[in-house]
């Protein structure tokens, strides 16, 4: 059924139809809005049975999901930047112990300095947590990977975020295909634990492990997330079967045949470059763009097949890896070794800086002449940043760098973006 | 592709008004895409919102930085926010105020603009009147409906139905109702001067 509603409501009432049993909580934004809508399902009655637990911290969020999971238990949880990275120690845990917790990552930047707005930092930080991370471009496909990383984690017993940017999708109003509680049964069958903690038939888990058998353990969750490269587009094509549409998959290539140039991006960034590279075409430029929706695991052998005929490779990223530059980038170098390709690494959209068509096509034209730095900073302001370096030159207690930042640019009440 | 900018502050509305735009534009079977520009979660405050319509999906994702129409819903912000900016030359302008462009110092920029595209509304003034309360989103989007043709009052009804209910819709139909008379109205005298 067609509907036009908020990105945050329409996951919430595609986590409703899989049916959860036990939803953690705790607010914090962008991600607010899904597990509010969640809360007042579970209270009106149109949940059941599950059980929504408010929660005093990220850290007892992601705890009680782990309980929840080790019971038998399909359990959700929603969050976002610093209170993802002040659950990391249960994270880990979770995808450690093999725990298939699905969670939305409703993606905002970390600070300090603190900002509420969009960027990945917070799930690339997370990249080596074990967990399989998948990244939404619209708010229909962030729907319909829900419904997939339950099935997907709960196959390989292991945990999946659905990254979703914040805001520009959490708070967008926009229309999506809401499914039917039959076609998300059809696809997505009750839970059926691998391990589960049930005093009819006692275990424990999470048993501590030297080093005779750590790296084993190790090693197949490295093997499971390698199984994943070959389920998730199977789920994607059984996700077509069911419910009609193209949704999921490792990656997606647009507009790549002949391309000369090829962008590389996650999430909802990649409906601008869309938008930007049918622009370009019209004019005769070969460009195209691949979108990764698989982060974790990263389709090494699927983004090499796309960019490969490709002469160079922009990788437009909303992160950044202070002292080195990209983090996608650094996965996509790596899927490119050997080959003969120019490699170009955007750090773009920080903090919620909006990422223009006009910048994207000033950028790919510098690009297509090779005229790019190997590493560029997307619309950064340097007057502000060299008169910030000047004052940390000539005045030793310089002061902190973001106040003064601020005051240089005076009032951002006045710019609308 | 049509786009929408609308100013104010928080508590207002603002964001609910490019909501139910998007909604009401989906009522008539177009593609809509409403977002908000979070600079600041303060009543009070600056705030901006945006709404985009077209005939197919809409995949930018940039803010609306040369809109085809812009609807201030808090005069005060024009000696604070460059509102107009990027303002098509042809665009709509709705402002809510009891006053004049020229009155409100705006003579100039109405001057080089069609007329038929430029309206005030005292909407704050309709939404004490018909929900109780001063807030002007609702009756300027039914204005802003009226002044463009762009979407139908039945359709920001069924918006004001998907966002309230009781005497809280029951109030925001009125107000939409007389702010849509009131506009057509006033529009059909412009074009008879014109």
């Amino acid at each position: 059924m067609l509907k036009q509603i908020e990105g945050s409501r329409a996951v919430a009432e595609a986590i409703a139809l899989c049916r959860p049993e036990v939803i953690c909580a705790y607010p914090i934004s962008p991600q607010t809005h899904i597990v509010e809508a969640l809360g007042e399902m579970v209270k009106a009655g149109e949940l059941t049975p599950c059980e929504f637990i408010n929660v005093e911290s990220e850290f007892a969020a992601m705890s009680v999901a782990i309980g929840a999971s080790a019971t038998g238990a399909r359990a959700y949880t929603a969050t976002a930047s610093q209170g993802l990275l002040f659950m990391v120690e249960a994270v880990y845990n979770a995808s450690g112990l093999g725990l298939p917790i699905v969670m939305t990552v409703a993606n905002r930047a970390i600070g300090a300095p603190i900002n509420i707005w969009n960027d990945h930092s917070d799930a690339l930080s997370q990249r080596d947590s074990g967990w399989m991370q998948l990244f939404a471009e619209t708010n229909q496909e962030a729907l319909d990977l829900h419904i997939q990383a339950f099935k997907l984690a709960e196959e390989l017993s292991l945990p999946v975020m659905v990254c979703m940017d914040g805001f520009i999708l959490t708070h967008a109003y926009e229309r999506v295909d809401m499914p039917t509680q039959q076609q998300v049964d059809a696809y997505l069958p009750p839970y059926e634990p691998r391990q589960v903690l049930d005093p009819r038939e006692p275990v424990s888990i999470g048993a501590m492990v030297g080093p005779e058998a750590f790296m084993e353990v190790r090693y197949l969750a490295h093997a499971k997330q390698m199984q994943a490269l070959e389920r998730i587009p199977q789920l994607a094509a059984e996700f077509k079967q069911v419910f009609g549409r193209d949704s999921g998959g490792l990656t997606h290539s647009y507009r790549a045949e002949d391309a000369e140039t090829m962008v590389v991006a996650m999430g909802s960034v990649l409906g601008t470059i869309k938008d930007t590279i049918d622009e370009m075409r019209a004019d005769g430029h070969k460009i195209g763009v691949l979108g990764i929706t698989s982060f974790r695991p990263f389709p090494l052998a699927q983004v090499r097949a796309a960019l490969q005929n490709a002469k160079r490779v922009v990788v437009l990223e909303k992160s950044l890896a202070v002292g080195i530059g990209g983090i996608l980038s650094t996965d996509v170098r790596m899927a490119l070794s050997g080959l003969h390709v120019h490699g170009y690494t955007v750090v773009a959209g920080l903090g919620g800086r909006a990422i223009t068509r006009k910048s994207l096509h000033k950028l790919f034209r510098e690009a297509e002449q090779d005229a790019l730095e190997h590493l560029t900073f997307l619309d950064l302001d340097w007057d502000v940043v060299n008169k910030q370096l000047e004052r940390e030159r000539t005045v030793r207690r310089s002061g902190p760098a973001a106040e003064n930042i601020l005051r240089d640019i005076g009032t951002v009440a006045s710019k609308i973006a | 592709m049509f786009e929408l900018r609308i100013h104010g502050r928080g508590g207002q509305g603002v964001v609910t008004a490019a909501e139910m735009f998007s909604v009401a534009a989906f009522a008539e079977g177009r593609h809509a895409q409403a977002f908000p520009s979070f600079g600041s979660e303060r009543m009070g405050a600056p705030v901006v919102s945006f709404c985009r319509i077209d005939d197919r999906e809409i995949r930018l994702r940039e803010p609306i930085m040369e809109p085809d129409a812009i609807i201030i819903q808090d005069t005060t912000l024009l000696h604070q926010v460059d509102v107009f900016a990027g303002l098509k030359k042809d665009g709509y302008i709705l402002l809510n105020t009891g006053r004049s462009f020229e009155e409100l110092g705006l003579g100039e920029l109405a001057g080089g603009r069609p007329p038929e595209r430029l309206c005030t509304l005292s909407a704050t003034e309709l939404g004490l009147k018909h929900i109780g309360r001063p807030i002007p989103n609702v009756p300027l989007l039914a204005g802003f409906a009226a002044l463009s043709g762009l979407i139908r009052l039945e359709s920001v009804i069924k918006a004001i139905g998907e966002k309230f209910s009781g005497k809280v819709a029951d109030g925001n139909i009125a107000a939409a109702t007389e702010a849509y008379k009131l506009i057509k109205a006033r529009m059909a005298e412009v074009t008879q001067h014109a």
